[in-house]
């Protein structure tokens, strides 16, 4: 269960930032430091129950990304509330945390304590998680030898190992080759309708038409529209948006 | 229910299992492409102490008892706390590709870099406690106190890093400040030379130093072998209770901030 309760998200940057003390202190002679505001949400207010996948669609710059950054609890409400039951799993910049010194092996835990799963967690999904990576061996290798494609399967891998209550996903990734892509798409898809509350956000029209129940569609940072999936993304098309 | 209902729920594990996988890959990474890997650790304040010695050996060896032991657990106290304290200095800027992608409370990043530190600490003792055996002889009931002398030195070090951590993401050349700061206070410190060198009036001062406290606790108990006295547990009580509870609420306040500066 996903429950928004009028979010708004302010950014509040001092104008002509100061970067060093020495520059601060000499600001500060002039006069009071000035602050510029930025809203990037406005009163967004919606509910995602269990089961229930929610897309999010609107231009770039609409707030879809602090958004799912204000879900994840990366970022704070300036005002408003955000409320979230049961495990929470956000398939946002996947891989964040893996040190490439170590090895493939030693990412699933480090990253996975970063996903705040526990040990006892990951040492039973571990075989499973190497299995659906198809690193075979090289999971006992550094990850700076692996390719790119290699690293992101394994990031997904260990994203992908929870049953969540509430799923955060930010445009189904296409990584690895076709074989691993057509898998991650299907455990992706697999994960979205296994009965938790899903934030989808997508540049894809025609995968939220299908893959929702709901959309929301920001504008500017607020709500332009909520409602049935396709009829959402019906008024978006036609309302001019990309 | 606020946006810090996340947390309850989805983390009953807690973040000991991220602290200890932190320190761990702080670990491993620090020593796998070093020759001496884990030996640095021991050779470092050995180095020093060799050099120091040589230089000031001269000067204050008549005036201390055990100058290579008051001079090594000098150097590996201060060198501990530089080391965590600049360590946690840069622990919120230099993870900003983390704290900007992954939800986990950021005081995670420098309480687990001052603990990586401890871990290099503990293999720093290996040389100190084996010059105490050497020196002082066999030690008595009192070195029982020795975790409790560099737990104090260890919250020190974590409030200071708090607050300089606090302030790096605002002004990048914190880093830079506190590499002159922290040389000044070393000098300002009786790492290698004596207390009783000092003048009356700046031995008053010396007071207001709360790694002095501390370093006089490790002292008592590895040269002279005894508890240290009350005026010392309180400075060092103070030392840390004030550490921390400044740069916890500086810190405090102004981490939700830190994503939008970073």
């Amino acid at each position: 269960m996903i429950r928004v309760n009028d979010l708004s998200i302010c950014y509040r940057m001092p104008r002509d930032r100061a970067t060093s003390v020495k520059e601060y202190a000499l600001r500060r002679l002039r006069g009071p430091v000035r602050y510029e505001e930025f809203w990037a949400l406005r009163d967004v207010s919606f509910t995602a129950r269990r089961g229930e996948v929610l897309g999010v669609v609107g231009p770039n710059g609409a707030g879809k990304s602090t958004l799912l950054r204000t879900v994840a609890g990366i970022l704070r409400p300036t005002s408003g509330t955000v409320a979230l039951e049961g495990t929470v799993a956000p398939m946002l910049e996947l891989g964040s945390g893996f040190d490439y010194e170590l090895t493939g092996r030693e990412n699933i835990y480090l990253n996975g304590a970063f996903l705040g799963y526990s040990k006892a967690f990951l040492d039973e999904k571990y075989d499973r998680i190497v299995d659906f990576s198809g690193l075979g061996q090289f999971i006992g290798a550094p990850l700076r030898s692996y390719s790119s494609g290699m690293v992101m399967r394994l990031a997904f891998s260990v994203a992908a190992a929870v049953r969540p209550d509430v799923l955060i996903v930010d445009e189904i990734l296409s990584v690895g080759d076709g074989e691993f892509q057509a898998r991650s798409a299907e455990r992706m898809r697999e994960l979205m309708r296994g009965g938790a509350a899903v934030l989808f956000v997508s540049h894809s029209l025609d995968q939220v038409a299908e893959l929702c129940d709901r959309a929301l569609w920001l504008e500017g940072g607020r709500v332009r529209e909520l409602g049935d999936a396709r009829s959402v993304c019906g008024a978006y098309r036609a309302g001019g948006g990309s | 229910m606020s946006a810090g209902t996340h947390d309850a729920s989805a983390r009953s594990a807690g973040y000991g299992f991220l602290l200890r996988q932190l320190v761990a890959r702080d670990f491993k990474t620090r020593y796998k492409r070093s020759v001496l890997g884990v030996f640095w650790s021991l050779l470092n304040p050995l180095m020093t102490m060799g050099i120091q010695y040589v230089v000031f050996s001269a000067l204050f060896s008549g005036q201390v008892a055990d100058y290579p032991l008051y001079l090594l657990s000098g150097i590996v106290c201060f060198n501990f706390f530089t080391e965590a304290a600049g360590a946690a200095l840069t622990s919120v800027t230099g993870n900003a590709a983390l704290i900007t992608r992954v939800h986990v409370p950021v005081e995670v990043y420098p309480v687990s870099r001052v603990l990586s530190a401890a871990v290099n600490l503990l293999f720093s003792l290996l040389p100190l406690l084996t010059a105490a055996l050497l020196t002082a002889g066999l030690p008595g009931p009192s070195v029982l106190l020795l975790p409790l002398g560099l737990a104090f030195l260890a919250l020190t070090a974590l409030g200071v890093g708090l607050g300089l951590a606090t302030m790096m993401v605002y002004f990048r050349d914190t880093q830079f400040l506190w590499g002159a700061v922290s040389m000044l206070w070393m000098y300002l410190t009786p790492v290698f030379y004596p207390v009783s060198i000092l003048p009356e009036g700046l031995r008053r001062l010396l007071m207001l130093n709360p790694l002095y406290h501390v370093i006089t606790f490790v002292r008592t108990l590895l040269l002279d072998g005894r508890v240290p006295g009350p005026g010392t547990w309180l400075g060092c009580a103070a030392s840390a209770g004030l550490s921390m509870l400044l740069g916890g609420a500086v810190f405090t306040r102004h981490r939700d901030e830190f994503v939008m500066y970073l």
